[in-house]
This record gives C-alpha cells, structure tokens and sequence, in this order.
C-alpha cells in the first residue's frame, strides 16, 4: 500500500480496520526519515518509539526519558525527567513522538535559521526556509517524514511556517491547550497546536490536547468542544476582511486570497469590511511583551545547571534578553512594559468589538513567501516582519488556522489564514473544512509531497 | 552588653521584616510535601520546584487564604485584586533565575499589632500603656533551597525550594530593642494561635531581618523630625529574639559612635556573629538591586469577593482572651497574661472551667477564686494539662475543698503538734512570732491543708495560752 500523504485518521483506521500493522506505519516513517532527513535537518532526535502512530513533536516539548533541546547548545545534553501534558495526552491517546523537530533557538526567529543545530530547509525548495520557529515540524509534514505534528506558537511560530511549507497550522486561544512541559518563551502568548495535512487531523489533534490542566494555571477550563462533529455542520459565517492586513502583502498573496474570499462568498458566507487597528502596533506591543518574558524565563539558564553556561547562548536570544531587561529595568517598565500591556488591551477590546458584528476573520498569513536562507540576517526584526499579520491575533490569544492556498510564480505555497474569536476552534475548522471540501486547497499539499515519493 | 552612652541625643528608627514558612501540606506552587525538615537532600523535589524547562508554578490556594487569615489578624487591609510578581536575582540557591513573590498588589497591606504590657495592675491601665506597631505590608512568596558549604565544595539542596513564605514588613516604629523584642514575641503567638506556622527560629521557620538607623534630635523637648534618616543598616541571620535584641543594641552603638564622629553611617547589609555578639559588614547597598518586577504571567491575577475574605476567620487573638480572662474570669492581669501567651495553656483553662461548670461540681462552684486558683495551678505547674479531666478535677478536690473538720481531731492534732515540736513551742513563749507560723505549717501538713490557716492559728494561740 502506498501511505504517501495519508492523513493521520486515514492512517488510524487503516490500522484499526487491521489493513496497517502499527509496524509497517513506523518502518515508512523511520525508512523516510532515514533517507531524507539530513537532507532538510527536520528532526534533531528521532525516537522509535514504535508504538501507536507516531507524531512528530517540536523540540521544545519536554518528553520524559528523551532530549529535549529547544534548538540551543545550552539543552543540548538535557533529557527531562517528565512529560509535558501535551505529549502525555498524546501518548494516552495512542500517538507516541517518531521524533523531536528542529526549530529557531528557544523559539527565537522565523525561519528555524537560529538553532544551534543548523536551518531546516524547506521541502518544496532546499535554498529556502520553511519558516519558524515550528520549522522543523512544518517540513515534517510537508515532506511526509510524520502524518502530523505539534508545534508551538508565540506569535506565528505555528501559521507562518506552516504557510511556507504549504500545510495546515492551527494556534488555538491561549489557555485552550496547557503549556505544562512547553519550554517557555513568552509565557502570555505560548501556545500549542497541531500541524497537519488536513483540517480532519487538526481538529482530532487538538481534540486530544486541549483541555484544563491542573499544571498550567493559565489553562482555561471551559470544556473542549467536539470539534470533529461540529466541523462538519457546514455553519454559515459573517467574515471580515480588515484592510490593513492587507497592505505591504505581495501581489500574488493579494491574489490567491481574494480568490478565496470569493468562494467563500460563493459557498454562502457574508463577506463584511472591518476596521482593525492596524498590525503595525502589534509588533510594538509584541516585541516589548515578548523580550521581557523572555529575558525572564531564559534566567534559569545561569551556567549552575544544565552543564552549560551562558556563553552557549546565541546571538538571538543575547539580543532579546538584553532587550528585554532593558525594558524591565527601573525607570523604563513603566514606559515600556506597562505601557505596552494597556496597548495590548486596546488591542483586545479592538477584537472584542470587531466580534459583534462579525462571526470570523479572513487574511492574509504572511507578506511574503518563503525566503532564501540568509535573508533573515539582514533584519534584526526578521521575526516580527514576517509575523505581522499572526501578531494581532497572538498577542489577543485568539484562534488561527493557516491553509495552503495557492503557489507562487516560483512554486511556493501561499497560505491564508482564519482568525476567530476566543474559544470558538469549532467555527474556525468549521469554515476550514468547507474550503478543504471545496476546493482541496487547490491541491498545493498533493503538489508538495510529490518531490518526496 | 552594657551600653554606654546617652541615649538622650539621638532617636533608634527601626523596622522590622519578618519571614513565616507556613505549615501548609504541599509547597506553595507545586504538590512536593511543605515538610523538608530532615529529608535526605534533594528528594523533595519536582520539576516545578526545581524550575526545569517548561515547568509552570500553580499558587496553593490554602497558602493564600493563610496569609489572608495573618493579614486579618494583624488588623490589615486585604486587596480584593492581588497577583504574584517575578523578583529577578541571581543565587545558586535559586533556581529559575527569579523569585514568585508579590510586589505592588500584596494580600494585605496597612496593619497593626497593638502590644500589651506584660505586668499591668489592671486592665484600664494595660489598654493605656499598649503600643501599636504599624504593619506595612503581608505578602505571600516562595522559600529558596539552601547551600551547603563544605570546604571548598557548596552543595545545593533544593528540598525547601517552594515552600510558602510569608512576608511581614513593618513601618519603621519601633525606637528600641526591647520593643522589638516584644513585638516578635507577640507576632509569634499570634502566628501559632491562628495554626499556620510552627514559627521555630531554630530551624529557620521564623526568620528575621531588623533594619536600624539611628537620628540625631537636638534634645528631648525638641519635635521629632518626621523625615527618616537618609541610610538604614539591614541585619541578617539572626535566630532568636535575644540575638535580635543583641544585634539591635549593638547596631545603635555602633552606629552613634559614627555619628558622634561627625560621619554617616553606610547603607549596608550586616551579619550576626552569635558569639561575639556583634554584627559585621556583609555587602554595601549604596545602590537599590534592580529586581526588575514584573507580573508573572505563568499566574493569572486572584481575585476576591469581599465573601470570599469574610469566610477566613480569625480564631479569638491573645489579647481578646485577655480581656476575657480578666473580664469575665476576674483573673489577675499578669496570670492572664501568661496563660495567652501559650495557646495550648489557654485552651486547657477555658475547656477545664467550662467541664467544671457542665459537670455542676456544687463544692467546686462555690469556692469564690475558683477560676483564679486553677490559672494559678495551670500556671505553676504546666505539666498539669497533660492530666485528663477526671484527675485533674480529683486533683483541684483534693487541692482547695476545704471540708469541716472535727474539732475534737484538730485538736489530737494541734496537741501532738505542740508535743512533737517543743523548740518551736518555746521559741514562740519568748516572743518569736515565726515559731506560730511555723507550728501552723506543721498542723496544715498534718491535716493535709483542709483547714483554713487562720482557724489553725486560732486554735494553737488557744492552746498554747492554756499551757
């Protein structure tokens, strides 16, 4: 049988109907990987787990007995004594880690280009980055070396790759999924979520890790819905379309998205403008809030444990702690951190008010497609560049999900996104799907995985 | 220590910060057991208390609502809307890099606790004579782990990393060591009244840190100037109340002699050495540390309802039983004061009064003093509350029931008395009035105290005149 793009769930019922060993499943996983890996640097640690269906996890969940590095020298012996919630429900669950991806250091940057361990490459054209920092586990999809994955996103570290390596990527509301056993970045904004070939297996995966957990005080405890059944009810949806999301976007993107957004309307839906403040203030507020948690969670790291000292940290994260002591110092917090958790607020209370009149959002993912490993060098804001249009979202703590839409002139993927209102994943997938339906995302994941037969 | 020097020309300002473990079952953000004393290092541990990778902090609800319960005791204000704050230093000991305290949102804020006199003749003039120390803040944070210096080695035991620790700050009210000493010992009851810390200074469950400086006034008629003095001197690792007292006179001292010379003394954090009985100068704080707070945002803000803050209720204070004790006891002030300095000796007294009063022991009832001869009893011999009921009431019987006796058998005695002790007899014919006191003391003992001493006297002096 060939099982190249298989789905996740196609894969479980195979094996559930015993047409699939669970062995067969792990000797093509593994025999891929095998052949292709160091091609593209997805996986920093590959586990043959051999036991339920594998998933690929980012390497900053901790896994109890496996290393776990967040891409930095610092980790890079580390094999932690417990399991993260959302590895452990996967494992109840029957989906065991067939590896840990490789991703930006700590989760720093957009582009997987500051590990310590090397830049994934992107499957649909190796010169390029498939974007960050879940990079590692955006390239194991779209290279088929796991059926799914999990990632993590800050502000776009789950939709931006996923955009640039042509899959589905959903950020849940923050709090939905617990960050217990997430090696944190910024802890206000650190979010799991699935990356997937279909929208099926996004809302399977978060399924299984979403939920309140009694390690995460952050996590919310409004019961999860069915996302699977409620998906398929084929709801009709106000959606907004916010001009600023749409400026300094390249013409192809521009493109690709109003031609979904008329078959959006043509399956139904209201299309309705709305008014947003514009992203551009995101990223201050973003960069702010981000450095000063940041500069605090990385403290831990002091050269007494670990076996390493400070000096194994990279030009990246050097940056951000300095930025963001600075920002916490005495004398600057109230200019920069208190000021920016009020424009945060505004931020929110922008949203709040946007979600009366509308049902969903509709936008653009990214500016651009896939660079060129190295561009990100020139840009010491590299990663809130291409994030701007994630930012908004992130820093509110509202649900996205990017989906393949179309290729560019040099046969890159285009992604959209939708962007919904806290706690509502089961609306989000629920338009997701009718486009899948509808379209097959113009069969940009069917393109990819040919390259990797 | 002696101190030498006149105290007239210059004015202590001291004020006091205080650190309570609270004896909660499980550690302040994870389940690790709050009980480290004795474990072999290092296996009191978890992820979250050793701050591993990806390790998140959840706030121990019953260590919260403590602290709400101290605040409430020490007459404070409790903020409806409070968070926790990360408090960023370096130390080995701690091991995400920062500290889970509370920084401008603590639980309670703006106190007091009024300190009654030890010795008083009456209750009026007690509630005259106390003094009310200002209690600036109660804030709730997590204990560090402890370094362990063995040569040139320093170990790391992380088995107390977490464990819930209260914060007390006090204003700077206090102007001398004995008042502080007072104020600690009153804290300390307090504390173990409302059952949330064992507060043993010896294993560190207590811990305090006095900060002193001293003012210049002009002389005594002289208004206090209201502004404090431009340096303080922080204190550390000091272990009991008499080391506090110790360290503080030493501080003043020392720190007038300073003065005296036309100097400032240095902003700067000094240690106790126990033996010498001095204190010695640890690091300079001419610079505040910059510990960058900031709300932790692994924590979401705990918010109240003024229903919430009224469910925690605060048992009866030491002084409330004091009132009660001289008020509705007729105690003696100073023996109600001693009995609410001990809860266990305190609670044994009421239950022990009101047993005796359920039970309806008519000859017991009756003696006029009762209440007072049992405080005295309790307060003598403490052991006693180790006694059931039964045999204390059988003891207290025995102790004060005073049962007619025979005339015609205190009189074999009194007669045998006067026989056996024929030195006493003429030592009280040639005028020595001990020698009766004596003789009493023989006939009390004889008849086992169940006559009254003035019915003895009279009946020796009747006999003894027949002689």
């Amino acid at each position: 049988m060939n099982l190249l793009g298989k789905s996740l769930l196609e894969l479980k019922k195979l094996v559930e109907k015993k047409e699939l060993s669970l062995e067969e499943v792990w000797d093509y996983f593994l025999q891929r990987i095998e052949k292709y890996n160091s091609k593209m640097n997805i996986f920093l640690t590959v586990v043959r787990s051999r036991k339920g269906l594998p998933i690929a996890i980012k390497d900053n969940f901790c896994t109890r007995g496996i290393r776990t590095t967040a891409s930095s020298k610092i980790l890079e012996n580390f094999i932690p004594p417990y399991e993260s919630t959302v590895t452990k429900r996967l494992i109840e669950n029957e989906f065991y880690p067939i590896g840990k991806t490789n991703m930006d250091a700590w989760a720093h940057g957009s582009s997987t280009e500051t590990s310590d361990f090397g830049p994934t490459r992107n499957p649909w054209d190796l010169s390029r980055s498939p974007g960050g920092s879940s990079g590692g586990s955006a390239a194991a999809i779209a290279a088929y070396l796991s059926p799914a994955a999990i990632g993590s996103e800050t502000a776009g570290s789950i939709r931006q790759p996923a955009a640039w390596s042509g899959v589905i990527g959903l950020k849940p509301t923050y709090g939905r999924v617990s960050r217990y056993g997430l090696i944190a970045m910024a802890s206000s904004l650190d979010c799991p979520g699935p990356l997937t070939l279909t929208v099926e297996d996004a809302a399977y995966l978060l399924q299984v890790i979403a939920g309140k957990d009694e390690y995460d005080a952050t996590s919310l405890s409004q019961s999860v819905d069915d996302y699977l059944k409620e998906m398929k009810t084929k709801k009709k949806f106000v959606i907004g379309i916010a001009d600023d999301y749409f400026e300094n976007v390249d013409e192809e993107i521009l493109e690709a998205v109003q031609k979904v957004i008329k078959i959006i309307r043509n399956l139904g839906h209201k299309i309705k403008k709305i008014k947003l403040i514009s992203p551009k203030y995101a990223i201050s507020v973003y960069t702010i809030i981000q450095r000063s948690e940041v500069s605090s969670n990385l403290s831990r790291y002091d050269g007494i444990r670990y076996g390493r000292n400070r000096d194994f940290f990279g030009a990246e994260a050097k940056r951000r702690i300095m930025l963001g002591t600075f920002a916490l110092s005495h004398g600057y917090f109230e200019a920069y951190y208190k000021k920016a958790v009020k424009a945060r607020q505004l931020i929110i209370d922008d949203y709040k008010k946007v979600f009366h009149e509308i049902d969903l959002i509709f936008a653009p993912t990214t500016p651009v497609t896939a660079l060129k490993l190295g561009e990100f060098e020139k840009y010491p804001f590299f990663g809130e560049m291409m994030d701007v249009l994630n930012e908004p979202a992130a820093i509110a703590g509202l649900p996205a999900i990017n989906l393949p839409i179309g290729l560019d002139k040099n046969f890159m993927p285009i992604g959209g996104q939708i962007i919904g209102p806290w706690l509502k994943e089961a609306d989000i997938l629920n338009l997701a799907y009718q486009i899948e339906k509808e379209t097959n995302f113009f069969n940009v994941i069917n393109q990819g995985l040919k390259k990797w037969q | 220590m002696a101190i030498n020097y006149d105290l007239k020309n210059y004015r202590p300002v001291i004020g006091l910060e205080i650190h309570v473990e609270l004896k909660t079952k499980s550690k302040m953000f994870c389940q690790c057991s709050a009980d480290y004393f004795g474990k072999k290092a290092n296996t009191n541990v978890c992820p979250v208390c050793l701050g591993l990778p990806g390790a998140l902090p959840v706030p121990n609800k019953k260590a919260i609502e403590w602290t709400i319960l101290i605040g409430k005791a020490l007459n404070c204000k409790i903020n409806l809307v409070s968070k926790f704050d990360r408090k960023h230093y370096f130390y080995p000991d701690l091991p995400k890099g920062y500290q889970i305290s509370q920084y401008d949102q603590p639980f309670c804020q703006n106190g007091f606790l009024d300190i009654y006199p030890e010795k008083s003749d009456n209750l009026e003039i007690a509630l005259k004579e106390r003094k009310r120390f200002r209690i600036r803040r109660v804030h709730l944070e997590e204990d560090t782990g402890k370094l362990i210096h063995q040569g040139n080695e320093t170990l790391i035991n992380f088995n107390r990393s977490g464990v819930p620790l209260v914060e007390i700050v006090t204003e700077p009210d206090f102007s001398s060591s004995l008042e502080v000493k007072r104020f600690l010992e009153e804290l300390q009851i307090v504390l173990r009244y409302l059952n949330v810390s064992d507060c043993d200074m010896e294993k560190g469950t207590m811990r305090l840190e006095p900060n002193i400086s001293v003012r210049k006034i002009l002389n005594s008629n002289h208004p206090i100037p209201s502004r404090l003095p431009s340096y303080k001197v922080e204190v550390k690792n000091i272990n009991s109340f008499r080391f506090v007292k110790q360290a503080i006179d030493y501080e003043i001292k020392r720190q007038i002699e300073v003065l005296e010379k036309g100097e400032n003394p240095r902003q700067e954090t000094r240690g106790f050495d126990e033996k010498k009985g001095i204190t010695y100068s640890q690091r300079l704080k001419e610079e505040a540390q910059d510990y960058r707070y900031f709300p932790d945002p692994d924590i979401p803000p705990i918010i109240f309802e003024n229903e919430d803050i009224d469910l925690i209720k605060v048992p009866q204070l030491p002084w409330e039983n004091l009132i009660n004790l001289v008020k509705n006891f007729s105690l003696r002030y100073i023996d109600a004061f001693i009995l609410t300095r001990d809860f266990n000796l305190l609670n044994y007294f009421l239950n022990l009064t009101n047993e005796i009063k359920k039970r309806r022991i008519k000859e017991l009832i009756t003696i006029e003093d009762l209440h007072q001869k049992i405080a005295n009893l309790i307060i003598n011999k403490k052991t006693i509350i180790e006694l059931n009921f039964d045999e204390v009431i059988n003891k207290i019987k025995d102790a004060f029931i005073v049962s007619p006796i025979d005339e015609g058998l205190l009189e074999k005695v009194v007669k045998k008395v006067i026989i056996n002790n024929s030195k006493a007899v003429s030592d009280y014919h040639s005028g020595k009035e001990n020698a009766l006191m004596f003789l009493t003391g023989q006939v009390m003992k004889e008849t086992k105290g169940k006559v009254k001493a003035i019915k003895v006297i009279e009946k020796l002096k009747t006999i003894l005149s027949n002689k």
